[in-house]
């Protein structure tokens, strides 16, 4: 079972705390926007993606099943 | 809520009483100094829960009760409507409150902002075009306050006892850099006087400073800090000072954690008792504190975060990362202070202790990692250096 990460960029404010909690899929870059390096990352990393969508400042970060 | 969320999550499924005092299920506060009062989103938008999450998760709502009484010995907390519930687990969350000025205690217009009816009794002032707002004390809820007036075309005067805003945090340089974008965007930002009284019969009419001088005043928001909600633990046996005292891991007596804004712990990342009034703090500590006191400590690290927050001022976001002092050696590691979009290193005996950026968020995560890894200050400057 993948899942697929959605960010809702009208909602996004860089605050770049899912980069500090996962790196490998979230990158805020110097110009200020959040970069999704990965949209299906691996199980293996669903654990910090999971927090990184729960610690989300604005709640933009949702994980779709499936 | 995030403790209880993260209860059901790790596989308890017997019963989670909710006990709060306000009539809401819980919503996000964040909003409330910002998109809620700039009319931006309706109220209704910041809630974080809905009746039908609720649900699956099952728990108890005990909404508009006040908790009053901790009874440890017999596993008991008592409810201002007269119920006791008992427990086999308790987790304290009952955050702070806003610090009000007795001297305006009978006078209508005149606010603290904490929670949501707070924030909606604020933005119908606004929405009547008053000419003269008031903010008292230049912290950051407050700050918010006046921006977002200000960018209504509100008239904001913001008054703050101490010389140098946001000083005992940011330090006297950039305590004034945050001050200056209070005035460029046409705040009138006065400093170095307190407030001595309130004028006006049913409501506020002015505000007299220490010096004598008198503000016009239709509406006031007064922002002077909060205290720890622990009145109703203080027969309780716990040891509260300052908030509920804790261990490392966040316990604070048999069988009781406590998180958010009400808890005071060993920070061992710092080496300080400390008590974060942020919201990261209140999710994540939640988080850990539930765990705890579901599997208990023995696998846990102690908790030792370090704290984070941010604030939008005008078109700044401005985050801090650490624990900094007004006595840190700063330096400034990227980008430029005239233009407002920078990145300012704090250090303290050797070690790197704080991150404060203007428009940086990705420095501050960077620099808020090595925080945590115990960069010590060298190492610190040598990387800007290196950077850039």
């Amino acid at each position: 079972m993948g899942y697929r990460i959605q960010v809702d960029f009208d909602l996004c404010e860089s605050n770049a705390i899912c980069m500090q909690i996962a790196p490998e899929v979230f990158e805020v870059r110097d110009d200020d926007f959040l970069y999704i390096l990965n949209e299906e990352p691996g199980d293996e990393i669903k654990a910090q993606v999971e927090e990184a969508a729960q610690r989300c400042p604005k709640q933009a970060i949702a994980i779709a099943e499936g | 809520m995030r403790a209880a969320e993260t209860l059901r999550s790790e596989g308890f499924d017997g019963t989670i009483h909710l006990i709060g005092d306000e009539p809401h299920l819980p919503y996000d506060r964040p909003p409330l100094s910002k998109q809620v009062l700039a009319g931006d989103w309706q109220p209704d938008r910041v809630a974080l829960t809905t009746p039908e999450k609720n649900e699956d998760l099952s728990f108890e709502w005990h909404l508009s009760s006040k908790a009053t009484q901790l009874n440890i010995a017999e596993k008991k907390i008592a409810l201002d409507s007269g119920q006791t519930i008992a427990y086999d687990g308790a987790i304290i969350a009952t955050g702070a409150r806003c610090i009000s000025l007795r001297m305006a205690e009978n006078l209508q217009g005149v606010y603290t902002l904490r929670g949501l009816d707070d924030a909606i009794a604020i933005r119908s002032e606004f929405d009547n075009s008053p000419q003269n707002v008031v903010v008292v004390g230049a912290g950051f809820i407050g700050a918010e306050v006046a921006a977002t007036a200000r960018q209504r075309g509100l008239n904001v005067t913001m008054i703050e006892a101490a010389e140098i805003p946001f000083e005992r945090v940011l330090g006297a340089e950039m305590g004034t850099v945050t001050a200056d974008v209070h005035r460029d965007n046409g705040v009138n930002v006065i400093t170095g006087t307190p407030v001595e009284s309130f004028k006006g019969q049913t409501r506020v009419e002015k505000v007299v400073l220490g010096d004598g001088t008198e503000l016009d005043a239709d509406v006031v928001i007064v922002g002077i800090g909060v205290r720890p909600n622990t009145e109703w633990l203080k027969d309780s046996g716990l040891v509260i000072d300052n908030g509920v005292i804790c261990d490392e891991k966040c316990q604070a007596g048999p069988g009781i954690v406590a998180a958010g804004d009400v808890a005071r712990w060993p920070n061992k990342l710092f080496n300080e008792q400390m008590r974060v009034e942020h919201w990261d703090n209140a999710v994540e500590q939640g988080v850990y504190a539930a765990r705890r006191l579901l599997h208990g400590g023995q696998s846990m690290d102690p908790y030792a975060p370090t704290p984070w927050f941010w604030t939008d001022q005008f078109d700044r976001k401005i985050q801090l990362a650490g624990r900094t002092r007004p006595t840190d050696e700063i330096k400034v590691i990227t980008g430029s202070v005239e233009e407002r979009r920078f990145a300012t290193a704090y250090g303290r005996d050797g070690k790197l202790v704080g991150i404060l950026g203007f428009n940086r968020p990705r420095h501050v995560m960077q620099y808020k990692q090595m925080i945590s890894e115990g960069t010590s200050w060298d190492d610190a400057l040598n990387y800007a250096k290196e950077q850039s």
